[in-house]
Protein backbone atom coordinates (compact mmCIF):
# COMPACT_ATOMS: atom_id res chain seq x y z
CA UNK A 1 0.00 0.00 0.00
CA UNK A 2 1.64 3.25 -0.79
CA UNK A 3 1.32 6.20 1.55
CA UNK A 4 -0.70 8.57 -1.25
CA UNK A 5 -3.93 6.77 -1.48
CA UNK A 6 -5.53 9.82 -3.98
CA UNK A 7 -5.77 10.14 -7.76
CA UNK A 8 -5.01 13.67 -8.17
CA UNK A 9 -5.80 16.00 -11.30
CA UNK A 10 -4.16 19.39 -11.07
CA UNK A 11 -5.38 21.87 -13.44
CA UNK A 12 -5.83 19.07 -16.20
CA UNK A 13 -6.58 20.28 -20.02
CA UNK A 14 -6.47 18.24 -22.58
CA UNK A 15 -6.93 19.19 -26.55
CA UNK A 16 -6.80 16.88 -29.47
CA UNK A 17 -5.15 19.57 -32.55
CA UNK A 18 -8.42 22.13 -31.99
CA UNK A 19 -10.69 19.57 -30.45
CA UNK A 20 -11.22 19.89 -26.35
CA UNK A 21 -11.07 16.91 -24.24
CA UNK A 22 -11.19 17.79 -21.19
CA UNK A 23 -10.66 21.28 -19.23
CA UNK A 24 -9.54 22.91 -16.27
CA UNK A 25 -10.06 19.48 -14.30
CA UNK A 26 -9.69 19.44 -10.49
CA UNK A 27 -10.24 15.86 -9.06
CA UNK A 28 -9.03 14.29 -5.58
CA UNK A 29 -10.47 10.74 -5.60
CA UNK A 30 -10.44 9.20 -2.55
CA UNK A 31 -10.21 5.11 -2.69
CA UNK A 32 -13.53 3.49 -3.36
CA UNK A 33 -15.87 3.47 -6.31
CA UNK A 34 -16.13 6.27 -8.05
CA UNK A 35 -17.97 6.60 -10.79
CA UNK A 36 -17.47 8.98 -14.33
CA UNK A 37 -20.57 9.84 -15.86
CA UNK A 38 -21.72 12.14 -18.63
CA UNK A 39 -22.70 11.66 -22.46
CA UNK A 40 -20.34 10.23 -25.20
CA UNK A 41 -17.52 13.10 -25.65
CA UNK A 42 -18.10 14.42 -22.36
CA UNK A 43 -14.64 13.19 -21.37
CA UNK A 44 -15.32 10.45 -18.97
CA UNK A 45 -12.44 8.17 -21.62
CA UNK A 46 -10.26 10.95 -21.95
CA UNK A 47 -10.16 11.36 -18.03
CA UNK A 48 -9.30 7.99 -17.71
CA UNK A 49 -6.95 7.57 -20.43
CA UNK A 50 -4.71 10.65 -18.85
CA UNK A 51 -4.68 8.72 -15.82
CA UNK A 52 -3.43 5.56 -17.18
CA UNK A 53 -0.56 7.75 -19.35
CA UNK A 54 -2.42 6.64 -22.78
CA UNK A 55 -2.31 10.25 -23.37
CA UNK A 56 -0.70 13.68 -22.07
CA UNK A 57 -2.16 16.13 -20.78
CA UNK A 58 -1.32 19.20 -22.78
CA UNK A 59 -1.70 21.29 -18.76
CA UNK A 60 -1.61 20.16 -15.78
CA UNK A 61 -0.55 17.45 -13.53
CA UNK A 62 -1.88 14.29 -12.49
CA UNK A 63 -0.68 11.74 -9.83
CA UNK A 64 -1.85 8.32 -9.37
CA UNK A 65 -1.32 7.19 -5.59
CA UNK A 66 2.13 9.72 -6.30
CA UNK A 67 2.96 8.25 -9.46
CA UNK A 68 3.16 10.10 -12.64
CA UNK A 69 1.27 8.31 -15.50
CA UNK A 70 4.36 9.00 -17.54
CA UNK A 71 6.24 6.33 -15.63
CA UNK A 72 4.40 2.94 -17.07
CA UNK A 73 7.03 0.97 -15.59
CA UNK A 74 5.82 2.25 -12.00
CA UNK A 75 2.59 2.99 -12.52
CA UNK A 76 1.04 -0.03 -13.73
CA UNK A 77 2.36 -2.08 -11.02
CA UNK A 78 -0.21 -0.51 -8.70
CA UNK A 79 -3.23 0.35 -11.84
CA UNK A 80 -5.15 -2.22 -13.81
CA UNK A 81 -7.16 -0.73 -17.00
CA UNK A 82 -9.83 -1.91 -18.68
CA UNK A 83 -10.11 0.06 -21.41
CA UNK A 84 -13.21 0.17 -24.13
CA UNK A 85 -10.74 -0.75 -27.78
CA UNK A 86 -12.37 -4.24 -27.89
CA UNK A 87 -9.35 -5.40 -30.30
CA UNK A 88 -6.88 -7.96 -28.95
CA UNK A 89 -3.17 -9.32 -30.08
CA UNK A 90 -4.08 -11.48 -33.21
CA UNK A 91 -4.77 -15.61 -32.44
CA UNK A 92 -4.79 -15.55 -28.62
CA UNK A 93 -6.99 -17.50 -26.68
CA UNK A 94 -8.04 -15.65 -23.69
CA UNK A 95 -5.60 -17.57 -21.38
CA UNK A 96 -2.98 -16.01 -23.27
CA UNK A 97 -3.72 -12.99 -22.71
CA UNK A 98 -3.64 -12.94 -19.44
CA UNK A 99 -0.68 -14.57 -19.06
CA UNK A 100 1.09 -12.64 -21.66
CA UNK A 101 -0.03 -9.75 -20.01
CA UNK A 102 1.72 -11.58 -16.49
CA UNK A 103 5.06 -11.97 -18.50
CA UNK A 104 5.02 -8.47 -19.71
CA UNK A 105 4.98 -7.74 -16.19
CA UNK A 106 7.58 -9.90 -15.33
CA UNK A 107 6.37 -12.55 -13.89
CA UNK A 108 8.15 -16.09 -14.11
CA UNK A 109 6.24 -18.78 -16.15
CA UNK A 110 4.67 -20.61 -12.80
CA UNK A 111 3.88 -17.33 -11.35
CA UNK A 112 2.31 -16.05 -14.50
CA UNK A 113 0.00 -19.31 -14.95
CA UNK A 114 -1.42 -19.36 -11.72
CA UNK A 115 -2.41 -15.66 -11.15
CA UNK A 116 -4.01 -15.71 -14.90
CA UNK A 117 -6.26 -19.00 -13.72
CA UNK A 118 -7.06 -17.28 -10.45
CA UNK A 119 -8.28 -14.18 -12.61
CA UNK A 120 -9.95 -16.23 -14.89
CA UNK A 121 -11.74 -17.94 -12.12
CA UNK A 122 -12.64 -14.90 -11.11
CA UNK A 123 -14.64 -13.11 -13.97
CA UNK A 124 -16.35 -16.68 -14.54
CA UNK A 125 -14.61 -17.18 -17.59
CA UNK A 126 -12.42 -21.01 -17.15
CA UNK A 127 -14.28 -23.25 -19.43
CA UNK A 128 -13.93 -20.56 -22.70
CA UNK A 129 -10.41 -19.74 -22.06
CA UNK A 130 -8.56 -21.95 -23.77
CA UNK A 131 -10.86 -20.70 -26.90
CA UNK A 132 -9.39 -18.21 -29.00
CA UNK A 133 -11.28 -14.66 -28.45
CA UNK A 134 -12.23 -14.50 -31.41
CA UNK A 135 -14.53 -16.24 -31.31
CA UNK A 136 -15.87 -14.73 -27.85
CA UNK A 137 -19.19 -13.01 -27.29
CA UNK A 138 -18.98 -8.92 -26.54
CA UNK A 139 -19.46 -9.87 -22.76
CA UNK A 140 -17.14 -12.85 -23.09
CA UNK A 141 -14.67 -10.17 -24.54
CA UNK A 142 -15.21 -7.69 -21.76
CA UNK A 143 -14.52 -10.13 -18.85
CA UNK A 144 -11.21 -11.32 -20.52
CA UNK A 145 -9.84 -7.56 -20.69
CA UNK A 146 -11.74 -7.24 -16.87
CA UNK A 147 -9.42 -10.46 -15.68
CA UNK A 148 -6.59 -8.74 -17.63
CA UNK A 149 -6.95 -5.69 -15.27
CA UNK A 150 -7.04 -7.64 -12.35
CA UNK A 151 -4.82 -9.91 -12.66
CA UNK A 152 -1.58 -8.57 -11.41
CA UNK A 153 -3.56 -6.90 -8.28
CA UNK A 154 -3.62 -3.59 -8.49
CA UNK A 155 -4.67 -0.95 -6.10
CA UNK A 156 -6.57 1.37 -8.63
CA UNK A 157 -8.64 -0.57 -11.39
CA UNK A 158 -9.45 1.60 -13.90
CA UNK A 159 -12.83 0.63 -15.70
CA UNK A 160 -14.30 2.01 -18.82
CA UNK A 161 -17.69 1.19 -19.27
CA UNK A 162 -17.30 -2.52 -17.99
CA UNK A 163 -20.49 -3.36 -17.48
CA UNK A 164 -21.51 -3.11 -21.92
CA UNK A 165 -22.34 -6.31 -23.52
CA UNK A 166 -22.96 -8.00 -20.15
CA UNK A 167 -26.08 -10.15 -19.21
CA UNK A 168 -28.15 -9.16 -16.53
CA UNK A 169 -26.81 -12.09 -14.30
CA UNK A 170 -23.01 -11.51 -14.84
CA UNK A 171 -23.95 -7.51 -14.77
CA UNK A 172 -25.05 -8.61 -10.51
CA UNK A 173 -21.75 -10.74 -10.32
CA UNK A 174 -19.68 -8.00 -11.89
CA UNK A 175 -20.97 -5.75 -9.72
CA UNK A 176 -20.54 -7.77 -6.26
CA UNK A 177 -17.03 -8.38 -7.51
CA UNK A 178 -16.56 -4.35 -8.30
CA UNK A 179 -17.78 -3.81 -4.45
CA UNK A 180 -15.89 -6.49 -2.67
CA UNK A 181 -12.39 -4.73 -4.46
CA UNK A 182 -13.40 -1.40 -3.36
CA UNK A 183 -14.14 -3.40 0.34
CA UNK A 184 -10.52 -4.16 0.34
CA UNK A 185 -9.51 -0.91 0.02
CA UNK A 186 -9.56 -0.84 -3.91
CA UNK A 187 -9.92 2.61 -6.18
CA UNK A 188 -12.23 1.53 -8.43
CA UNK A 189 -12.95 4.12 -11.06
CA UNK A 190 -15.97 3.33 -13.71
CA UNK A 191 -17.48 4.97 -16.40
CA UNK A 192 -20.45 4.15 -17.22
CA UNK A 193 -23.98 5.67 -19.39
CA UNK A 194 -26.29 3.53 -16.80
CA UNK A 195 -27.23 5.67 -14.22
CA UNK A 196 -29.56 3.65 -12.29
CA UNK A 197 -26.61 1.15 -12.12
CA UNK A 198 -23.84 3.96 -11.24
CA UNK A 199 -26.02 5.10 -8.20
CA UNK A 200 -26.09 1.48 -7.16
CA UNK A 201 -22.64 0.95 -7.09
CA UNK A 202 -20.88 4.29 -6.39
CA UNK A 203 -19.57 5.59 -3.37
CA UNK A 204 -19.20 8.72 -5.36
CA UNK A 205 -19.53 10.19 -8.87
CA UNK A 206 -18.04 13.06 -11.06
CA UNK A 207 -19.94 14.48 -13.68
CA UNK A 208 -19.12 15.54 -16.70
CA UNK A 209 -20.33 17.64 -19.60
CA UNK A 210 -18.48 18.58 -22.56
CA UNK A 211 -15.16 18.52 -21.11
CA UNK A 212 -15.86 20.08 -17.64
CA UNK A 213 -16.60 18.63 -14.12
CA UNK A 214 -19.87 19.48 -13.26
CA UNK A 215 -20.47 18.18 -9.81
CA UNK A 216 -18.46 15.55 -7.57
CA UNK A 217 -19.05 14.04 -4.72
CA UNK A 218 -21.37 11.97 -3.06
CA UNK A 219 -24.71 12.24 -5.12
CA UNK A 220 -26.83 13.25 -1.89
CA UNK A 221 -24.30 15.57 -1.24
CA UNK A 222 -24.44 16.55 -4.77
CA UNK A 223 -27.92 16.74 -4.74
CA UNK A 224 -28.20 18.63 -1.88
CA UNK A 225 -26.05 21.64 -2.69
CA UNK A 226 -28.42 22.03 -5.74
CA UNK A 227 -31.06 24.59 -4.18
CA UNK A 228 -32.56 25.60 -7.38
CA UNK A 229 -33.91 21.83 -7.71
CA UNK A 230 -36.51 21.66 -4.75
CA UNK A 231 -36.19 17.98 -3.27
CA UNK A 232 -38.71 16.09 -3.98
CA UNK A 233 -39.78 13.34 -0.93
CA UNK A 234 -42.58 10.72 -1.68
CA UNK A 235 -44.42 10.02 1.32
CA UNK A 236 -47.30 7.31 1.31
CA UNK A 237 -49.57 7.31 4.03
CA UNK A 238 -53.60 6.59 4.72
CA UNK A 239 -54.75 10.18 4.24
CA UNK A 240 -52.68 11.85 1.68
CA UNK A 241 -55.34 14.27 0.99
CA UNK A 242 -55.00 15.76 4.72
CA UNK A 243 -50.90 15.78 4.63
CA UNK A 244 -50.86 17.48 1.23
CA UNK A 245 -53.27 20.23 3.22
CA UNK A 246 -50.95 20.60 6.45
CA UNK A 247 -47.59 20.51 4.35
CA UNK A 248 -47.97 23.45 3.03
CA UNK A 249 -48.13 25.19 6.68
CA UNK A 250 -44.15 25.38 5.81
CA UNK A 251 -43.34 28.18 3.63
CA UNK A 252 -40.55 26.04 2.35
CA UNK A 253 -42.61 23.47 0.54
CA UNK A 254 -43.33 24.38 -2.91
CA UNK A 255 -45.24 22.09 -4.39
CA UNK A 256 -47.78 18.91 -2.88
CA UNK A 257 -49.00 16.28 -5.66
CA UNK A 258 -51.39 13.33 -4.72
CA UNK A 259 -49.36 10.27 -5.64
CA UNK A 260 -51.61 8.55 -9.19
CA UNK A 261 -52.14 5.71 -7.18
CA UNK A 262 -53.64 7.79 -4.39
CA UNK A 263 -51.52 6.44 -1.47
CA UNK A 264 -49.19 8.84 -1.19
CA UNK A 265 -48.07 12.37 -1.88
CA UNK A 266 -44.86 13.76 -3.58
CA UNK A 267 -43.96 16.81 -1.73
CA UNK A 268 -41.27 19.27 -3.34
CA UNK A 269 -39.30 21.69 -0.73
CA UNK A 270 -36.56 23.71 -0.22
CA UNK A 271 -35.49 22.81 3.15
CA UNK A 272 -35.72 18.82 3.55
CA UNK A 273 -34.72 19.06 7.26
CA UNK A 274 -37.26 21.17 8.15
CA UNK A 275 -39.96 18.88 6.57
CA UNK A 276 -38.93 15.99 8.37
CA UNK A 277 -39.43 17.66 11.58
CA UNK A 278 -43.12 19.25 10.44
CA UNK A 279 -43.66 15.49 9.64
CA UNK A 280 -43.23 13.97 13.05
CA UNK A 281 -45.49 16.56 13.93
CA UNK A 282 -48.11 15.11 11.43
CA UNK A 283 -47.41 11.45 12.13
CA UNK A 284 -48.41 12.67 16.05
CA UNK A 285 -51.85 13.80 14.69
CA UNK A 286 -53.95 11.23 13.27
CA UNK A 287 -51.97 10.76 9.65
CA UNK A 288 -50.28 7.06 9.75
CA UNK A 289 -46.67 7.89 7.51
CA UNK A 290 -46.23 3.79 6.05
CA UNK A 291 -42.86 5.65 4.28
CA UNK A 292 -40.68 8.65 3.58
CA UNK A 293 -38.16 8.31 0.73
CA UNK A 294 -36.02 10.86 -1.53
CA UNK A 295 -37.62 10.48 -4.94
CA UNK A 296 -34.97 12.58 -6.80
CA UNK A 297 -31.43 12.41 -4.98
CA UNK A 298 -30.27 9.67 -7.48
CA UNK A 299 -28.01 10.15 -10.79
CA UNK A 300 -30.69 10.43 -12.74
CA UNK A 301 -32.48 12.95 -11.37
CA UNK A 302 -28.94 14.97 -10.64
CA UNK A 303 -27.35 14.07 -13.82
CA UNK A 304 -30.63 15.86 -15.77
CA UNK A 305 -31.20 18.81 -13.43
CA UNK A 306 -27.54 19.36 -13.88
CA UNK A 307 -26.89 18.46 -17.84
CA UNK A 308 -30.22 18.63 -19.28
CA UNK A 309 -32.99 15.93 -20.03
CA UNK A 310 -31.71 15.74 -23.90
CA UNK A 311 -27.79 14.84 -23.03
CA UNK A 312 -29.09 12.42 -20.03
CA UNK A 313 -31.08 10.50 -23.21
CA UNK A 314 -28.41 10.24 -25.23
CA UNK B 1 17.67 -14.92 -12.08
CA UNK B 2 17.50 -12.09 -14.80
CA UNK B 3 17.22 -8.81 -14.52
CA UNK B 4 13.43 -7.50 -14.86
CA UNK B 5 14.50 -5.50 -17.99
CA UNK B 6 15.93 -8.93 -19.20
CA UNK B 7 13.05 -10.63 -18.58
CA UNK B 8 10.51 -8.29 -20.47
CA UNK B 9 12.30 -8.09 -23.26
CA UNK B 10 12.15 -12.17 -23.73
CA UNK B 11 8.28 -11.35 -23.15
CA UNK B 12 8.07 -8.93 -26.07
CA UNK B 13 10.44 -11.35 -27.82
CA UNK B 14 8.36 -14.20 -27.52
CA UNK B 15 4.81 -12.72 -28.26
CA UNK B 16 6.28 -10.90 -31.50
CA UNK B 17 7.58 -13.58 -32.52
CA UNK B 18 4.26 -15.41 -32.85
CA UNK B 19 2.98 -12.30 -34.70
CA UNK B 20 6.20 -12.34 -37.42
CA UNK B 21 6.18 -15.54 -38.28
CA UNK B 22 2.75 -17.04 -38.31
CA UNK B 23 0.74 -14.01 -40.07
CA UNK B 24 -0.99 -14.47 -43.36
CA UNK B 25 0.23 -10.54 -43.65
CA UNK B 26 3.80 -11.62 -43.69
CA UNK B 27 3.44 -14.10 -47.09
CA UNK B 28 4.97 -11.89 -49.56
CA UNK B 29 8.03 -11.61 -47.49
CA UNK B 30 8.42 -15.05 -47.99
CA UNK B 31 7.90 -15.01 -51.50
CA UNK B 32 10.86 -12.00 -51.83
CA UNK B 33 13.26 -13.63 -50.04
CA UNK B 34 12.80 -17.06 -51.24
CA UNK B 35 12.28 -15.59 -54.80
CA UNK B 36 16.17 -16.29 -56.07
CA UNK B 37 16.38 -19.53 -54.37
CA UNK B 38 13.32 -20.77 -56.56
CA UNK B 39 15.36 -19.27 -59.53
CA UNK B 40 18.85 -20.93 -58.68
CA UNK B 41 17.54 -24.03 -58.13
CA UNK B 42 14.98 -23.84 -61.35
CA UNK B 43 18.39 -23.14 -63.22
CA UNK B 44 20.30 -25.75 -61.78
CA UNK B 45 18.02 -28.47 -62.34
CA UNK B 46 16.91 -27.19 -66.06
CA UNK B 47 21.16 -26.93 -66.80
CA UNK B 48 21.52 -30.68 -65.29
CA UNK B 49 18.18 -32.24 -67.23
CA UNK B 50 19.96 -30.21 -70.28
CA UNK B 51 22.93 -31.39 -69.53
CA UNK B 52 24.71 -27.86 -69.83
CA UNK B 53 28.21 -27.48 -68.78
CA UNK B 54 28.54 -26.01 -65.29
CA UNK B 55 30.66 -22.84 -65.09
CA UNK B 56 31.70 -22.13 -62.02
CA UNK B 57 33.11 -18.42 -62.38
CA UNK B 58 29.64 -17.50 -64.02
CA UNK B 59 27.51 -18.43 -61.57
CA UNK B 60 29.69 -16.87 -58.91
CA UNK B 61 29.30 -13.58 -60.46
CA UNK B 62 25.81 -13.81 -61.55
CA UNK B 63 24.98 -15.09 -57.95
CA UNK B 64 27.42 -12.13 -56.66
CA UNK B 65 25.39 -9.56 -58.88
CA UNK B 66 22.16 -10.66 -58.38
CA UNK B 67 22.87 -10.46 -53.93
CA UNK B 68 23.74 -6.49 -54.48
CA UNK B 69 21.30 -5.76 -57.43
CA UNK B 70 18.34 -7.43 -55.67
CA UNK B 71 18.96 -9.08 -52.79
CA UNK B 72 20.38 -6.11 -50.65
CA UNK B 73 18.45 -3.94 -51.83
CA UNK B 74 15.35 -4.81 -52.74
CA UNK B 75 14.66 -8.26 -51.35
CA UNK B 76 16.01 -7.28 -47.75
CA UNK B 77 15.02 -3.86 -48.55
CA UNK B 78 11.34 -4.52 -48.37
CA UNK B 79 11.23 -7.57 -46.98
CA UNK B 80 12.46 -5.28 -43.45
CA UNK B 81 10.01 -2.45 -44.18
CA UNK B 82 7.23 -5.39 -44.21
CA UNK B 83 8.10 -6.43 -40.69
CA UNK B 84 9.82 -3.37 -39.00
CA UNK B 85 7.42 -0.91 -39.86
CA UNK B 86 4.51 -2.60 -38.60
CA UNK B 87 5.76 -3.71 -35.28
CA UNK B 88 4.30 -0.41 -34.06
CA UNK B 89 2.50 1.15 -37.23
CA UNK B 90 0.80 -2.30 -37.41
CA UNK B 91 -0.28 -2.30 -33.89
CA UNK B 92 -1.79 1.10 -33.99
CA UNK B 93 -3.77 0.33 -37.25
CA UNK B 94 -5.10 -3.26 -35.35
CA UNK B 95 -5.73 -1.04 -32.35
CA UNK B 96 -3.97 -3.33 -29.76
CA UNK B 97 -0.91 -1.19 -29.35
CA UNK B 98 -2.44 -0.19 -25.81
CA UNK B 99 -2.10 -3.60 -24.76
CA UNK B 100 1.49 -3.24 -24.41
CA UNK B 101 1.10 0.21 -22.92
CA UNK B 102 -0.80 -1.02 -20.42
CA UNK B 103 1.93 -3.03 -19.15
CA UNK B 104 4.71 -2.07 -16.45
CA UNK B 105 7.23 -2.03 -18.99
CA UNK B 106 9.62 1.23 -19.93
CA UNK B 107 8.98 2.20 -23.22
CA UNK B 108 12.76 1.98 -24.54
CA UNK B 109 12.40 -1.81 -22.92
CA UNK B 110 9.89 -2.72 -25.47
CA UNK B 111 10.99 -1.15 -28.16
CA UNK B 112 14.36 -2.98 -27.56
CA UNK B 113 12.44 -6.48 -27.36
CA UNK B 114 10.26 -5.27 -30.82
CA UNK B 115 13.43 -4.87 -32.76
CA UNK B 116 15.40 -7.76 -31.60
CA UNK B 117 12.18 -9.73 -32.50
CA UNK B 118 12.71 -8.20 -35.84
CA UNK B 119 16.12 -8.56 -36.01
CA UNK B 120 15.84 -12.75 -35.22
CA UNK B 121 12.97 -12.71 -37.46
CA UNK B 122 14.42 -11.13 -40.79
CA UNK B 123 17.70 -12.69 -39.81
CA UNK B 124 16.58 -16.06 -39.41
CA UNK B 125 14.64 -15.73 -43.05
CA UNK B 126 17.11 -14.10 -45.17
CA UNK B 127 20.51 -15.75 -44.24
CA UNK B 128 18.24 -19.36 -44.62
CA UNK B 129 17.30 -17.84 -48.12
CA UNK B 130 21.18 -17.07 -48.60
CA UNK B 131 22.24 -20.53 -47.89
CA UNK B 132 20.00 -21.86 -49.81
CA UNK B 133 20.56 -19.38 -52.47
CA UNK B 134 24.17 -20.89 -52.39
CA UNK B 135 22.98 -24.47 -52.31
CA UNK B 136 20.75 -23.61 -55.35
CA UNK B 137 23.26 -22.26 -57.62
CA UNK B 138 25.88 -24.17 -56.91
CA UNK B 139 24.27 -27.59 -57.21
CA UNK B 140 24.88 -28.24 -60.63
CA UNK B 141 28.14 -27.83 -60.39
CA UNK B 142 28.46 -30.91 -58.12
CA UNK B 143 29.78 -31.29 -54.68
CA UNK B 144 33.41 -31.87 -55.84
CA UNK B 145 33.78 -29.09 -56.96
CA UNK B 146 31.98 -27.03 -54.48
CA UNK B 147 33.84 -28.68 -51.23
CA UNK B 148 37.28 -27.44 -53.55
CA UNK B 149 35.62 -23.80 -53.36
CA UNK B 150 35.41 -24.19 -49.77
CA UNK B 151 38.57 -25.93 -48.58
CA UNK B 152 41.03 -24.71 -51.39
CA UNK B 153 39.24 -21.18 -52.25
CA UNK B 154 37.75 -18.46 -50.84
CA UNK B 155 34.36 -20.34 -50.42
CA UNK B 156 33.88 -19.72 -46.47
CA UNK B 157 35.00 -16.25 -46.31
CA UNK B 158 32.68 -15.20 -49.58
CA UNK B 159 30.14 -17.25 -47.82
CA UNK B 160 30.58 -15.66 -44.17
CA UNK B 161 30.94 -11.95 -46.21
CA UNK B 162 27.29 -12.75 -47.72
CA UNK B 163 26.14 -13.93 -44.36
CA UNK B 164 27.33 -10.69 -42.47
CA UNK B 165 26.20 -8.73 -45.42
CA UNK B 166 22.29 -10.18 -44.71
CA UNK B 167 22.16 -9.74 -41.00
CA UNK B 168 23.84 -6.60 -41.06
CA UNK B 169 21.07 -5.55 -43.69
CA UNK B 170 18.45 -6.73 -41.53
CA UNK B 171 20.01 -4.89 -38.36
CA UNK B 172 20.78 -1.67 -40.45
CA UNK B 173 17.01 -1.54 -42.79
CA UNK B 174 15.19 -2.82 -39.76
CA UNK B 175 16.60 -0.05 -37.22
CA UNK B 176 15.67 2.54 -39.87
CA UNK B 177 12.01 1.13 -40.93
CA UNK B 178 11.31 0.88 -37.01
CA UNK B 179 12.19 4.45 -36.39
CA UNK B 180 10.11 5.45 -39.70
CA UNK B 181 7.16 3.47 -38.08
CA UNK B 182 7.18 5.06 -34.91
CA UNK B 183 8.14 8.49 -36.36
CA UNK B 184 5.53 9.01 -39.06
CA UNK B 185 1.65 8.53 -39.71
CA UNK B 186 2.00 7.30 -43.04
CA UNK B 187 5.51 5.32 -43.31
CA UNK B 188 5.07 4.82 -46.95
CA UNK B 189 6.19 8.34 -47.64
CA UNK B 190 9.47 7.86 -45.58
CA UNK B 191 9.91 4.35 -47.54
CA UNK B 192 9.85 6.03 -50.62
CA UNK B 193 12.41 8.86 -49.61
CA UNK B 194 15.03 6.06 -47.95
CA UNK B 195 14.79 3.91 -51.35
CA UNK B 196 15.22 7.00 -53.51
CA UNK B 197 18.58 7.73 -50.96
CA UNK B 198 19.88 4.17 -51.12
CA UNK B 199 19.39 4.05 -55.18
CA UNK B 200 21.12 7.15 -55.76
CA UNK B 201 23.82 6.51 -53.19
CA UNK B 202 26.16 6.13 -55.78
CA UNK B 203 25.74 8.94 -57.80
CA UNK B 204 26.63 10.80 -54.41
CA UNK B 205 29.85 12.80 -53.56
CA UNK B 206 31.76 10.82 -51.19
CA UNK B 207 30.69 12.32 -48.16
CA UNK B 208 27.18 11.69 -48.19
CA UNK B 209 27.61 8.37 -49.50
CA UNK B 210 28.60 7.16 -46.10
CA UNK B 211 24.85 8.03 -44.48
CA UNK B 212 23.14 5.44 -45.82
CA UNK B 213 22.92 1.56 -45.31
CA UNK B 214 23.84 -0.06 -48.55
CA UNK B 215 27.60 1.63 -48.82
CA UNK B 216 28.58 -0.34 -45.63
CA UNK B 217 27.22 -3.27 -46.97
CA UNK B 218 28.64 -2.93 -50.59
CA UNK B 219 31.59 -2.73 -48.79
CA UNK B 220 31.22 -5.99 -46.77
CA UNK B 221 29.95 -8.11 -50.18
CA UNK B 222 32.99 -10.59 -50.99
CA UNK B 223 32.84 -10.23 -54.85
CA UNK B 224 33.05 -7.07 -56.55
CA UNK B 225 31.23 -7.11 -59.56
CA UNK B 226 30.80 -4.74 -62.79
CA UNK B 227 27.85 -6.56 -64.78
CA UNK B 228 28.23 -7.10 -67.78
CA UNK B 229 24.36 -5.67 -68.66
CA UNK B 230 25.29 -1.57 -68.66
CA UNK B 231 26.69 1.09 -66.94
CA UNK B 232 24.18 2.54 -64.67
CA UNK B 233 23.97 -1.49 -63.32
CA UNK B 234 27.85 -1.01 -62.95
CA UNK B 235 27.84 2.26 -61.01
CA UNK B 236 25.46 1.03 -58.53
CA UNK B 237 27.24 -2.01 -57.69
CA UNK B 238 30.74 -0.96 -57.84
CA UNK B 239 32.36 0.86 -54.12
CA UNK B 240 34.71 3.54 -56.01
CA UNK B 241 35.68 4.24 -52.04
CA UNK B 242 35.34 0.83 -50.06
CA UNK B 243 35.22 1.10 -46.00
CA UNK B 244 37.28 -1.94 -44.67
CA UNK B 245 35.10 -4.32 -42.92
CA UNK B 246 36.73 -3.34 -39.24
CA UNK B 247 35.08 0.12 -39.77
CA UNK B 248 31.86 -1.18 -41.86
CA UNK B 249 30.69 -3.63 -39.29
CA UNK B 250 31.08 -1.36 -36.05
CA UNK B 251 29.68 1.74 -37.86
CA UNK B 252 26.72 0.18 -39.20
CA UNK B 253 25.99 -0.87 -35.43
CA UNK B 254 26.61 2.09 -33.91
CA UNK B 255 24.53 4.26 -36.72
CA UNK B 256 22.10 1.89 -35.66
CA UNK B 257 21.59 2.00 -32.35
CA UNK B 258 21.72 5.82 -32.80
CA UNK B 259 18.55 5.35 -35.03
CA UNK B 260 16.88 3.22 -32.10
CA UNK B 261 17.66 5.60 -29.31
CA UNK B 262 15.99 8.42 -31.08
CA UNK B 263 12.98 6.27 -32.15
CA UNK B 264 12.75 5.26 -28.20
CA UNK B 265 12.60 9.07 -27.53
CA UNK B 266 9.41 9.12 -29.47
CA UNK B 267 7.91 5.75 -28.25
CA UNK B 268 8.07 7.28 -24.43
CA UNK B 269 5.78 10.40 -25.83
CA UNK B 270 3.67 8.47 -28.01
CA UNK B 271 -0.31 8.35 -26.72
CA UNK B 272 -2.88 5.78 -28.06
CA UNK B 273 -5.11 7.72 -29.78
CA UNK B 274 -6.46 5.02 -32.50
CA UNK B 275 -9.63 7.60 -33.44
CA UNK B 276 -7.44 9.92 -35.70
CA UNK B 277 -5.26 7.06 -37.02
Amino acid sequence: MRANDRIVFENISKFYGDVLGVNRVNLSIPPGITSLVGPNGSGKTTLMNLMTGLVRPSRGRISVLGIRPDQPEELFRYVGYCTQFDSFPKGFTGYQFVYSYLRLYGCAHAEAEDLTWKAIERVGLLEPARRKIAGYSKGMRQRIKLAQSICHGPSVLVLDEPLNGLDPLVRAETIALFRALADDGMHVIISSHILHEVDQISDQVILLSNGYVVAEGQIRGVRSEMQEHPMQILVRCNRPGALAAKVFEQDSVVEAQIHKDGLGVLIKTRDPEKFYLLLNHIAQNGVTIESVAPADDDVNSVYEYLIGGEEASR
Amino acid sequence: MNPLWVTQVLAVLRLEMRKTFFSKRGFWIYLLAFAPVALYTGKSIVGMKLGRQPDFGTDTNVFATVFQLFYLRLAIFFGCLGVFMNLFRGEVLDKSLHYYFLAPIRREVLLAGKFLAGAVATCLIFTTSTILQIAGMYWQDGWRIFSDYLMNGNGFAHIAGYLGATVLACVGYGSIFLAAGVLFRNPLIPAAVILVWESINSFLPSLLQKFSVIYYLKSLCPIQVIPETGAFFAVLSVNTDPMPAWIAVPGLLLVSAAVLVAASFQVRRMEINYATE
